[in-house]
């Protein structure tokens, strides 16, 4: 088997025809559909019907709905920036643990990472509740007079945010952290760097292109979610994705959903092709 | 005549911009064992799997067996190789590694299992064929390494940097295990090595690599003894290389004397710019004046006694010497600021 | 210091879970922290109560059917972009990619379009193809690990012992690619079993997966069920990803150098 050659032979494609599609039928169309359907009319109470205008977009640019993408962009950043903030030291410890005992960790943060949003935002509303939640454990111990209910709240998006951003930070994180030549370290303390010094002079500066993409992957992925504003928040905290839901299923107003859906891919693609870029020049100047 | 087991005809590959082998022309004789020598990016690997036929020519054919098998595929080409990094495969036992071949033809399981462990007796590894791979050592891969690579009863072996592996006791005993295997089995077997000592340990026939072409084929003594070129006679042992001009039938100059010289090469005129190679072991010191015929004067700058041999480097101006002599000829260098040189030595032209 | 920061964010993850864990165990329906007397009798409830299983059982079902459908379309491929390396095997590699880096809202309208279009809507087999296409990146992203890993020395080997390219593949190359089509699958797997927004957008109003279910009773107040079903849920994620790492190399995985690359 000769590898690296260009395949010669339509035979040789049929491995690709499959895949191909699959995704062309089920990936590409389906966009492509959503684009189309962003221009056309809507007709009221009804569907739409082709056209081309962008109506839909002017809309986007309301006080009501650009209110909405400013705060999506706020606290998306603002889960993003704290994830990263405890998910870079908790990482590099993570690394610097053997292999066997990073496993546990491991399992536990794919498992989290793999929950449903429904799941994340219904256990932080148990336990920010008045009945059932952390307040009543600190009544116990005396820390607090009578509980309280810190759900609906905006610092509750934030926990379930952050919760439902922080093991995807991690799985960012952990290549290139895991990667990190110890011998590097090493050398710093032998300079005469404390441990917190050589953190902050060398294993900061060596990976920052891995902190800024931890950072807007996460950001995107935080941009994405959909039900922790619904459930730890009040509709002022709703994002755009709820307003996209709500636009597509409840106002039938699917041309507009396509709008904002296409705003968000753009914001969210030109974030990844940064995060690209930034690491291609990081590996150009090693 | 004698029978060629590989004959190759104006080979050549390129990698885009890259020519990794340059027009290769060589007859490789049937039943010997061949190493191809040179450094690391000199082509021998590249001609290797050409042979293979893991990479196919941009130019050029391949006979084996005066069969052409160029537009062959690997697989019908019935050769033998052992990988540099051996290539085990690591979901298989030991036995299944080397039964491989076999099943692939269908022999039956017994069939399979009776020639493995054969096989394993032939290189001396016996009753690991249950064994997974990773539970043996570095020198027992390899051996199970060679046994694939010969249950096919291939009329081609090759071998890929096979010892590179090792640490260098276990390296050696190998070369000796494997010639003596080669002469056994008496099979057309080519090693492609980097390590000079390992070629003149192993091989019948040495085709020194350069720059993608083949500097030089013949015998190991004959390429030591007699290097066709600066490069070969470089790569080859450590020489003393001096830029020289021939002044004449036996005579050249050098650093601005004369000096005869045993032989010259044929078809090289008067005036031409020579490149002069002397085996350090060809140099011998002496006590100043530096009288004598071919003598030359000069400093000693450095010496490394590492007890079975010691290798003076002596300072004559524009440029260094080596000499290497053994414990015996030592001399009180101390006291002895000027040597002299005897008259064996090898002219090398470009 | 070190392990009391490790410990202080696993606190962090697992806080949430526990008190889910300890409310699943009160007696009495009502929702109460500590726990009021224990009762495992809202785990039998999952299995009793048709509303609660057809849920589970539909979104098990749905997982299992989406995650193969996902290895399917990555396997060839990432076979493809390793044997070939030509640009339009990258650029569909980088179509794999893409559902994963977008927010999942914009898939999941685009399929509502063009399902409700395509005029087959509403079916569990949406649902299915939707979520396998959707899941693609995971197993994309670790069978082609597996084929990066391949020394090409081992498909060499073979060819030099009279293997074709087809026996190759079936004796040298999928035995060696097997552990990282598992994982992707369980990657797959579990995540499309805790999927709302694509799931709902699909076949929101006539499949109910278990995220819906959960929502919808959500809406409507608490019952002990939801907390009972959470804790399973993340048992099984929990469990899939054990063996995960107990069968394959899980840092690997990951995107650590494996031990030998070290």
């Amino acid at each position: 088997m000769r590898r690296g050659e260009p395949p010669r032979t339509l035979r040789q494609h049929a491995a690709l025809v499959y895949p191909g599609a699959m995704l062309g039928v089920l990936f590409l169309v389906p966009f492509a559909i959503m684009i189309a359907v962003s221009l056309y009319h809507r007709v009221e109470q009804g569907f739409y019907e082709p056209g081309f205008e962008f109506t839909h977009y002017a809309r986007f640019f309301t006080s009501f709905f650009s209110d909405h993408l400013l705060f999506s962009l706020f606290i998306a950043a603002l889960a993003s920036a704290l994830c990263v903030l405890v998910g870079f030291p908790f990482t590099y410890a993570l690394v610097r643990l053997g292999r066997r005992a990073q496993i546990p960790i491991l399992v536990l943060l794919l498992s989290v990472l793999s929950l449903s949003e429904v799941i994340v935002g219904f256990a932080w509303s148990v336990l920010l509740s008045k009945n059932a939640g952390l307040s009543n454990l600190l009544v116990w111990i005396g820390l607090l007079a009578k509980p309280l209910a810190w759900s609906p709240s905006f610092g509750a998006v934030l926990c379930g945010l952050s919760y439902l951003t922080f093991p995807y930070t991690i799985l960012v994180l952990y290549p290139p952290l895991s990667r990190l030549d110890r011998e590097m370290v090493e050398a710093a303390r032998t300079l005469g760097a404390s441990p917190a010094r050589t953190f902050a002079t060398v294993v900061i500066p060596v990976l920052r292109p891995a902190i800024l993409a931890a950072f807007i992957l996460g950001f995107v992925f935080t941009l994405g979610s959909y039900l922790t504003p619904q459930i730890l928040g009040r509709p002022q905290h709703w994002t755009l994705s709820v307003l996209i839901t709500d636009q597509a299923i409840y106002a039938a107003n699917i041309p507009f959903a396509a709008a904002m859906a296409m705003f968000l891919t753009l914001v969210s693609l030109a974030l990844v092709a940064a995060t690209l870029a930034l690491n291609r020049s990081a590996r150009r100047t090693p | 005549m004698e029978a060629h087991g590989v004959s190759l005809r104006g080979l050549r590959k390129r990698f885009g911009p890259i020519v990794a082998v340059d027009g290769v022309d060589l007859d490789l004789p049937a039943g010997k064992l061949i190493a191809f020598l040179g450094p690391s990016g000199c082509g021998k690997t590249t001609l290797l799997r050409l042979i293979a036929g893991l990479e196919s020519p941009s130019a050029g054919r391949i006979l084996l067996d005066g069969e052409d098998v160029t537009e062959v595929p690997t697989h019908r080409r019935n050769v033998g190789m052992v990988f540099q990094s051996l290539a085990l495969f690591p979901h298989l036992s030991v036995g299944d590694n080397i039964a491989y071949g076999l099943r692939i033809r269908g022999i039956d399981r017994g069939a399979q299992r009776r020639q493995a462990e054969e096989l394993l007796e032939l290189v001396q590894l016996p009753g690991v064929a249950d064994r997974h791979v990773s539970a043996l050592s570095g020198g027992q891969r390899q051996r199970v390494a060679i046994a694939r690579a010969l249950a096919l009863e291939p009329r081609l072996f090759l071998l890929d940097e096979p010892l590179s592996a090792l640490d260098a006791k276990l390296r050696e005993s190998m070369q000796v295990e494997l010639r003596l295997l080669q002469r056994r089995l008496g099979i057309t077997t080519i090693v492609v090595t980097h390590d000079q000592r390992e070629a003149m340990t192993m091989s019948d026939l040495v085709v020194v690599m350069g720059h993608g072409t083949v500097q030089q084929a013949a015998a190991p003594l004959a390429i030591y003894r007699a290097p066709l070129n600066a490069f070969v006679a470089g790569f080859i042992g450590s020489t003393n290389l001096i830029p020289a001009t021939i002044a004449g039938a036996g005579r050249i100059v050098c650093m601005g004397r004369e000096f005869a010289v045993a032989s010259l090469p044929d078809g090289i005129a008067t005036g031409a710019a020579a490149v002069l190679s002397v085996r350090p072991e060809d140099v011998v010191l002496h006590p100043p004046p530096a009288s004598r015929p071919n003598g030359l004067g000069g400093r000693v700058a450095f010496i490394r006694d590492v007890g079975a041999s010691i290798e003076t480097h002596v300072d004559c101006g524009a440029v260094t010497l080596i000499s290497v002599a053994t414990p015996k000829d030592r001399l009180d260098v101390d006291t002895v600021p000027t040597w002299k040189r005897s008259c064996r030595r090898r002219l090398a032209s470009w | 210091m070190r392990r009391a920061g490790i410990g202080l964010v696993i606190l962090f993850l697992v806080a949430p879970l526990l008190v889910i864990a300890a409310v699943s165990v009160n007696e009495k329906k009502r929702l109460l922290f500590p726990p009021h007397g224990f009762s495992l009798s809202w785990y039998g409830a999952i299995v009793a109560e048709s509303e609660w299983l057809d849920p589970v059982l539909r979104s098990l079902g749905i997982a299992a059917m989406a995650a193969a459908v996902a290895v399917s379309i990555a396997l060839p491929l990432a076979y493809f972009l390793w044997r070939y390396r030509v640009f339009y095997a990258k650029a569909l590699f980088a179509i794999g990619l893409i559902p994963f880096a977008l927010p999942p809202v914009i898939t999941a309208l685009g399929y509502l379009i063009f399902w409700s279009s395509s005029g087959w809507s509403g079916t569990m087999a949406n649902v299915v193809l939707s979520h396998g296409v959707f899941l693609v990146t995971l197993p994309l992203v670790t069978v082609s690990l597996g084929f990066e890993g391949l020394d090409p020395a081992l498909t060499e080997a073979a060819g030099t012992m009279g293997a074709d390219d087809l026996q190759v593949l079936r004796t040298i190359v999928l035995p060696l690619i097997l552990p990282y089509m598992v994982s992707g699958y369980a990657f797959a797997f579990v995540i499309s079993l805790n999927e709302y927004i694509v799931a709902f957008m699909v076949a929101g109003f006539t499949v109910e997966t278990l995220p819906i279910k959960l929502f919808n009773s959500l809406r409507y107040g608490y019952t002990p069920v939801m907390a009972s079903v959470t804790v399973v849920f993340v048992a099984l994620a929990a469990l899939i990803f054990g063996l995960v790492a107990r069968f394959g190399d899980l840092p690997r995985l990951l995107g650590a150098l494996g031990p030998r690359e070290r």
